[in-house]
Formats: C-alpha cells, sequence, structure tokens
C-alpha cells in the first residue's frame, strides 16, 4: 500500500510539474496574472508530493518490504535502521528520487524567499526549473521505477553494497545532490533573464546568493566524498580523479567561476553574457555528470549499448536542456548591452582571466574523463587516463588562478594603480618566498614542485590579508560578503598548503608482521600485537592491534580490522587512523599469510587534514557571502519601489 | 583585443598541456592473448586484465610478493605483484593489473585493480574474458552465443 502510495504521489508531482511549466510560462510570455499565480503553489504542491513520494520509499526501506525490488535488491534485514534509510538513495533509482526531491527543494526555497522579485519573474524561474522536474519525473516514472514490486516478495534482502554502509553514506549524497542541483536556480534565472530580455545588476544580485549557497553545499559534498574515500577505501588516497568524482568536480570548476562572474556582473554591470554562458554550462554538467554516474556508461559502454533505455533518455534530456538553452543563448545574447568598460589592470580582468582559467581546467578534466569512453565506444581501443595526466594537466592551470585569487581583491575595480598594487605585494612577495624556501627546510627535504606549491599558498593567504589589512586602514565597513571572500580564498590557501605537505612528504610500507614484530616509519615505531575475532551486527571482524610509538611513548593503539560482511560474503578493510593537525598514521590490514602473520600497509600522511579543513573554510566563506545583508536590505528596497511602481501602473489605469 | 589574444594563447598552453599530458600517461590496456601475440610495448606502463586462475596464486617466503596468473581463458600470462592486494582479488575472479613486462616475460604489476562488487567485473577484465570467448567460438564453429 505505502508503495503505491508513493508512486500515486509521483504522478501527482509530475501533473504539478506539467502545469508549473505550462502555465507559468504561457502566463509570463502572455501578460496573463491567472497563469502567472499558479507557479508558486504549484511549486509547493510538487515538493509536498514529491517528499510524500520520498517518504515512502523510506519507509519501505525503513520496515524492510522486500516485496519492493529495490528494497529488496539494496537493503538486508541486518543492516542498522541508520544505512537503511541512507539506502534509499542508494541504488539508481533511489538516488534518482533524491535528486527530484532536491530539485523541488530548490523550488520551494526560490518559491518562499522570491516575494520581492517581480511575480512574471518568478513564474519564469520556477516554470523553467518546473520543465527540469517533467524531465526527471518522466525518467524515473518511465525507465526507473523506485517503486516497483516483486511478486512473490524476497525472505530478504542483498543488503547495501558494504562500502557504503557508513556515516559518510548518510551525509555525502545528500550535500552533493543539493549542490548538484542547486545549480539548476542559477540556470533557471539566467534563461528566465533571457526569455524576459532583462539581464542587468538586479538580475545578477538576485542570483548570486542562490549560486553561492548551491556551490556550498557541492563544496560540502566533494570534501565529504574525498574524506570518505580516504577513510574508507583503506588505500589513504583522498582524490583519485575518478570519472564519478570528475563528474562533480566539473561543475564545481565551473560553479566557482560563475561566481566570481556573477560579481562583477553585479558591481559593474560587466560580463553579462559570459555570465550566462557559465550558468548554462554549470548545470548542463551537473546533468552531464548525472548522465555519467547514472547511465551506467562508466561501468562499460557496452552494457550501456545493449540496455539502451536509460541512457537514450538521458542524452536526449541532455541535448534539449543544452542544445535549447545554448540556441536561446545564441539567439537572445547579442541583444544584450556591453557592460562598464575596464582596463587591462583592474579587478574585472584578473576576475574574467580567472574564470576563463577554470572553464579551461574544466575543459581537461572533461576531455581526460570522456576520451576513453569515446574510444571504447568507438572500438578503438581501451585505454584508461589515470591521476598523471590530470595532475599534470590541472595544476599548470590552477597555478597562475591562484596567484591571481591573491592579487585579484587588491585591485581596483574598472582601473587598477600599478604603483600601489606594487607597493601592497611587497610583503605578499617575502612571505611567499620565505614560505616557500623553510618550510621544506623543516622536513628536511626539498623538490621544486614542494616549493611552487608553497609559493602558491603563502602568496594567496599573505594577499588575503593585505585585502583585509587595506580595507580596515581605509576605513570602509566590512561586510559579511568581503569577510566571507578573504574566507574562501585563504581556505583556498590552507588546501593548497595541505596538498603540498601531503603530496611530498607521505610515506608507506607495505610489511609482512607476526606478532610481536616492530617496524619502523617516519620516526615512528610500529608493533603488532596480533589479531583477534570480533562481531558487528551485520560483519564479521579480524580486529588488528597495532601499537605506535615514538621515542619511547605510546602514541596511539590503532585497530585495523578486515571485516567479512555476512550477506553478500565481501571482505572490505576497515582502516585506523591516529588524526592530527600536522599528521595522520593510517594502517590498513591486508591478509592472513599464516603462523598469525599479516600483510600490513601503514603510512604517515603530514598536514592531510588540512586539505578538507581549507574546503570547510572555503564552505563557510561561502555561507558568510551569501548570507550577507545586503541581499536582504536590497530586495526590501526592491520591494517597495516595486509597491511604488504597481501603485502608479493602478493610477494610470 | 588583448583580452581575445590572451585567451587564444591560453587555450593554445592547455592543449599543448593536455596533449603532452596525453602522450605520457595514456595507460593501454592489453588481454593476456594480445600479450602473447607481442602486441605490447615492452617499455612502457601498461595494463592487462582477465580473471586470475584458479589455483594461480602463490605467495613468496617474503610474505608479500604474490605470483599469479592472469588469464582470458584462451592465453594467458604470470604476474608478479609485491604489496597489499585488493580485497576483491580472488581466484576466479576479474581483475586488472597496471604494470610493465619483465624481462623473463613476467608482468611486474606495481597496482592491481580489483572493485568493490561480487558481481562486478572491471570492464577491461570482462571485455578480454568476453573476446577471448568470442574468437574461441567462432574458431571451434560452435553457435556465437558465448559472445556478449
Amino acid at each position: 500500500m505505502i508503495p503505491e502510495i508513493g508512486q500515486f504521489s509521483l504522478i501527482v508531482a509530475l501533473a504539478l510539474a506539467l502545469a508549473q511549466a505550462a502555465l507559468s510560462l504561457t502566463g509570463a510570455a502572455r501578460g496573463i496574472p491567472g497563469f502567472v499565480a499558479v507557479a508558486r503553489p504549484a511549486a509547493q504542491g510538487q515538493f509536498v508530493f514529491v517528499a510524500i513520494a520520498f517518504a515512502c520509499l523510506a519507509w519501505s526501506f525503513y520496515s524492510n518490504d522486500f516485496s519492493v525490488l529495490n528494497v529488496a535488491s539494496n537493503s538486508n534485514s541486518s543492516l542498522p535502521a541508520a544505512y537503511r534509510i541512507a539506502a534509499t538513495w542508494g541504488s539508481h533509482e533511489g538516488s534518482l528520487l533524491l535528486w527530484v526531491l532536491m530539485l523541488s527543494l530548490w523550488m520551494l526555497a526560490v518559491s518562499v524567499f522570491s516575494r520581492s522579485l517581480p511575480d512574471e519573474m518568478v513564474a519564469r524561474i520556477l516554470g523553467v526549473m518546473g520543465l527540469i522536474a517533467v524531465g526527471f519525473l518522466c525518467f524515473m516514472l518511465f525507465t526507473s521505477n523506485p517503486f516497483e514490486r516483486l511478486l512473490p516478495a524476497a525472505a530478504d534482502g542483498r543488503d547495501l553494497n558494504p562500502l557504503l554502509q557508513d556515516p559518510g553514506m548518510v551525509f555525502h549524497p545528500p550535500m552533493l545532490y543539493m549542490g548538484y542541483v542547486g545549480f539548476s536556480v542559477a540556470f533557471a534565472f539566467a534563461i528566465a533573464a533571457l526569455l524576459d530580455g532583462k539581464l542587468d545588476a538586479t538580475w545578477a544580485r538576485w542570483s548570486r546568493p542562490w549560486t553561492t549557497a548551491a556551490w556550498v553545499f557541492l563544496t560540502v559534498g566533494i570534501a565529504l566524498g574525498s574524506f570518505w574515500a580516504y577513510y574508507e577505501l583503506g588505500w589513504g588516497g583522498w582524490w583519485f580523479w575518478d570519472p564519478v568524482e570528475n563528474a562533480s568536480f566539473m561543475p564545481w570548476l565551473i560553479g566557482t567561476a560563475l561566481i566570481h562572474s556573477l560579481a562583477v556582473t553585479e558591481k559593474r554591470g560587466a560580463f553579462k553574457n559570459w555570465t550566462v554562458l557559465l550558468a548554462i554550462i554549470a548545470f548542463s554538467l551537473s546533468l552531464l555528470g548525472t548522465f555519467l554516474v547514472r547511465s551506467g556508461v562508466l561501468t562499460s559502454v557496452h552494457a550501456f549499448a545493449t540496455d539502451p533505455k536509460r541512457g537514450i533518455f538521458i542524452l536526449c534530456f541532455l541535448a534539449v536542456v543544452i542544445g535549447g538553452s545554448l540556441a536561446l543563448y545564441a539567439w537572445r545574447a547579442n541583444r544584450v548591452e556591453p557592460g562598464g568598460r575596464f582596463e587591462l589592470l583592474s579587478r574585472e580582468s584578473m576576475l574574467l582571466a580567472n574564470s576563463v582559467l577554470l572553464l579551461v581546467a574544466c575543459g581537461a578534466v572533461m576531455l581526460g574523463t570522456l576520451y576513453p569512453l569515446f574510444l571504447d565506444a568507438l572500438g578503438l581501443g581501451k585505454i584508461s587516463v589515470g591521476p598523471p595526466y590530470f595532475e599534470s594537466v590541472f595544476m599548470p592551470l590552477m597555478a597562475p588562478a591562484i596567484l591571481l585569487a591573491g592579487i585579484g581583491p587588491l585591485v581596483a575595480w574598472r582601473k587598477g594603480d600599478s604603483a600601489q598594487l606594487m607597493r601592497r605585494l611587497r610583503w605578499v612577495w617575502i612571505a611567499a618566498l620565505v614560505g616557500a624556501l623553510f618550510v621544506p627546510l623543516a622536513f628536511g627535504r626539498w623538490a621544486a614542485l614542494t616549493s611552487a606549491g608553497l609559493l602558491l599558498a603563502f602568496w594567496i593567504l599573505a594577499g588575503t590579508l593585505t585585502s583585509l589589512i587595506v580595507r580596515i586602514k581605509s576605513g570602509t565597513k566590512i561586510t559579511s560578503a568581503f569577510l566571507g571572500m578573504l574566507l574562501a580564498h585563504a581556505g583556498v590557501g590552507v588546501f593548497v598548503i595541505g596538498i603540498t605537505l601531503v603530496k611530498s612528504y607521505e610515506t608507506e610500507r607495505d610489511l609482512r608482521m607476526a606478532p610481536g614484530e616492530s617496524a619502523e616509519l617516519g620516526g615512528y615505531s610500529f608493533r603488532f600485537e596480533g589479531v583477534r575475532e570480533v562481531r558487528g551486527p551485520n560483519y564479521a571482524a579480524a580486529r588488528a592491534a597495532i601499537a605506535v610509538q615514538r621515542d619511547g611513548a605510546q602514541v596511539a593503539r590503532l585497530e585495523p580490522e578486515k571485516r567479512i560482511y555476512l550477506v553478500q560474503q565481501n571482505p572490505m578493510t576497515e582502516a585506523a587512523i591516529n588524526a592530527g593537525i600536522s599528521r595522520d598514521i593510517y594502517v590498513s590490514l591486508g591478509e592472513s599469510v599464516g603462523e598469525g602473520a599479516w600483510t600490513v600497509r601503514i603510512h604517515i600522511k603530514p598536514f592531510i587534514r588540512w586539505i578538507w579543513f581549507g574546503c570547510l573554510m572555503m564552505a563557510f566563506g561561502g555561507l558568510l557571502a551569501a548570507s550577507d545583508r545586503r541581499y536582504r536590505a536590497t530586495r526590501r528596497r526592491e520591494a517597495t519601489s516595486a509597491a511604488d511602481a504597481t501603485v502608479v501602473r493602478g493610477s494610470t489605469a | 583585443m588583448i583580452a581575445i589574444a590572451a585567451g587564444v594563447t591560453l587555450i593554445a598552453i592547455a592543449a599543448a598541456l593536455v596533449l603532452n599530458a596525453f602522450q605520457g600517461n595514456v595507460v593501454f590496456f592489453f588481454s593476456p592473448t594480445q600479450v602473447a601475440a607481442k602486441e605490447a610495448p615492452l617499455d612502457r606502463t601498461f595494463r592487462v586484465g582477465g580473471m586470475v586462475e584458479k589455483g594461480s596464486v602463490k605467495r613468496r617466503a617474503d610474505g608479500l610478493t604474490v605470483d599469479f596468473i592472469v588469464t582470458d581463458t584462451a592465453k594467458s600470462i604470470p604476474v608478479v605483484y609485491s604489496g597489499l592486494l585488493p580485497d576483491l582479488f580472488k581466484e576466479g575472479k576479474g581483475v586488472v593489473a597496471q604494470g610493465k613486462l619483465g624481462p623473463d616475460g613476467a608482468f611486474v604489476a606495481s597496482e592491481v585493480l580489483a572493485k568493490h562488487d561480487e558481481n562486478y567485473m572491471p570492464p577491461e577484465a570482462a571485455h578480454a574474458l568476453s573476446k577471448a570467448q568470442a574468437d574461441k567460438a567462432a574458431k571451434s564453429v560452435v553457435s556465437p552465443g558465448a559472445a556478449r
């Protein structure tokens, strides 16, 4: 019964989405107030029904209803309750439902927090988002029904992949999707503005907080995913340049370019076309990412070719959305007035250069991700493009972007003063050079890349600090948007320090250890105390004990595990980590090699936490920027001026 | 104008970087049959994939180095790997190894990949197996149902 309610709610949601898209877009185009007024209630109703559908699926998982195919293939009665609920989005169908839930959540937010926007604008925005919802709801109902019944019901489920049985599974996908889908708001704003023909500073000011909010979710989502991979996969890596990761990273790169370009459009009225294009690309990449991850094309191009229904649907949907919006762009973009002029040395040109760099870097990532797929699909051979490709392309492209990010806030809008800039950069140079030369000395080993990375990190940190000092000295009010920008830029610095030090100074050893044996790594000694059997709720594990000492004093006692999940009989390595600000000690257990001995891998990862801490700083900076009072204040002001306009219109009528 | 020139330069630099990186870092995949036919390069890293032959996994005395045989059912190739094996590495299951050919004809792996799913086989390994089976089927003029 419950699954049927969910199914029915999805159909109602589809009907509402159709009404929302058709009526509000027509209403806005023809000026029919009755149609325009449909937008908000339709969006809110859609949220209610999608939420009901989601709750029904979650309930089916929670209550172990194995007559639902999706539950039977992705859950098990011995699975702990929290993971049963997280299993809701563990499957293809469930994650699509999560996608649509996030979309309707963003629509709800737009319908509630848009009182100051002209009704027709809201109708256009919600109309465009409604169209996207129609596409995804159809996809779900026609190709990937999450409520499909299994008759007769299974006695028990096939269990959730053990890799996904982790707190990371509870938080990572919702965050990531919230970010992914959040770019649909920026996209809808851009399309609405193109339809309306009014691309101006007000439009940019409206879309900014939405875009930044989506970017914050995406940043947190990617960072969580990276952290999860780090502790769960047992290999100590934190980023693999895997196609699934790249699928979320590409929209992030464009989203970063977009929030910076929006700043120029709002402040200086420039780059309007560029900003709109970035908004279209950002969301297109979100869709492409969904396609890559959800069509099965990554697992096997051939599997995709034998069961192409889903893939073809998403491909057509991609073609309609991307092709349609680019066509609209080509048609309308030339009507947009050019913005304010600026000199070569100006904040505008630096922001433009940065967004171009981000776009090009994204293109390089996309090429590396898609090229092997194309070759394979065309039968031209099988290749893999691994981390070395991405690193050797990505780093040279990002280095100038980071240099520019350090200087940008120090340069004036429109026309910078080169003498003043040189004066301001004096200390930045010194700090960057000192950091780049002396920090490696502390580690006792020097390499050119280490210094280059540290130079960039200290450059952006010192540049950011200088901007703060300049601002304080100038006596201008420090807004939370400004603070947010500084915090995010400092986050980039912290992130780069983390990457540089981990890449330069990480060490690892693979060992065979018998009980009582010791090994040395990076000044720590590791004593293997043996392995004992333990039982978990749905797994059996061999748990090792390893005492870590430094200079004779105990630092930690680490207990890595090798688990066998009982339902699928899958082995899983559960690494043990002793975390610290300056280093992580990371131990994972291999396999038993007889006589009580096991293979063990130990890592020392210097400053690895700084990577995720830097990401959190970026996200928190974005949060500060998005919550700036300016957006709310101007909204109120516009509300009053809009009210005035109505009065005027009313009196002339 | 300057902006356009700068943009073009940037794209040129990016293209150079991409091409250079592709040349150095793309890893090609070969099946054991192809390796046996001497199609694989001798001095370059490549990937080989197939199934771990049953009963072929042997651990050397140091406890870390493992010898095993990767087969696509038509031909097979001995592989040496020193280090921790992935969780789903098992005899009779799919595997992909990345490394170079040693002077004795054994494949010296620097990395062994086996993905996390009981049913899942690395696509390259699955490809090698189905191709070898298809070739066999074609030779013995049995129905080509073995090929996917």
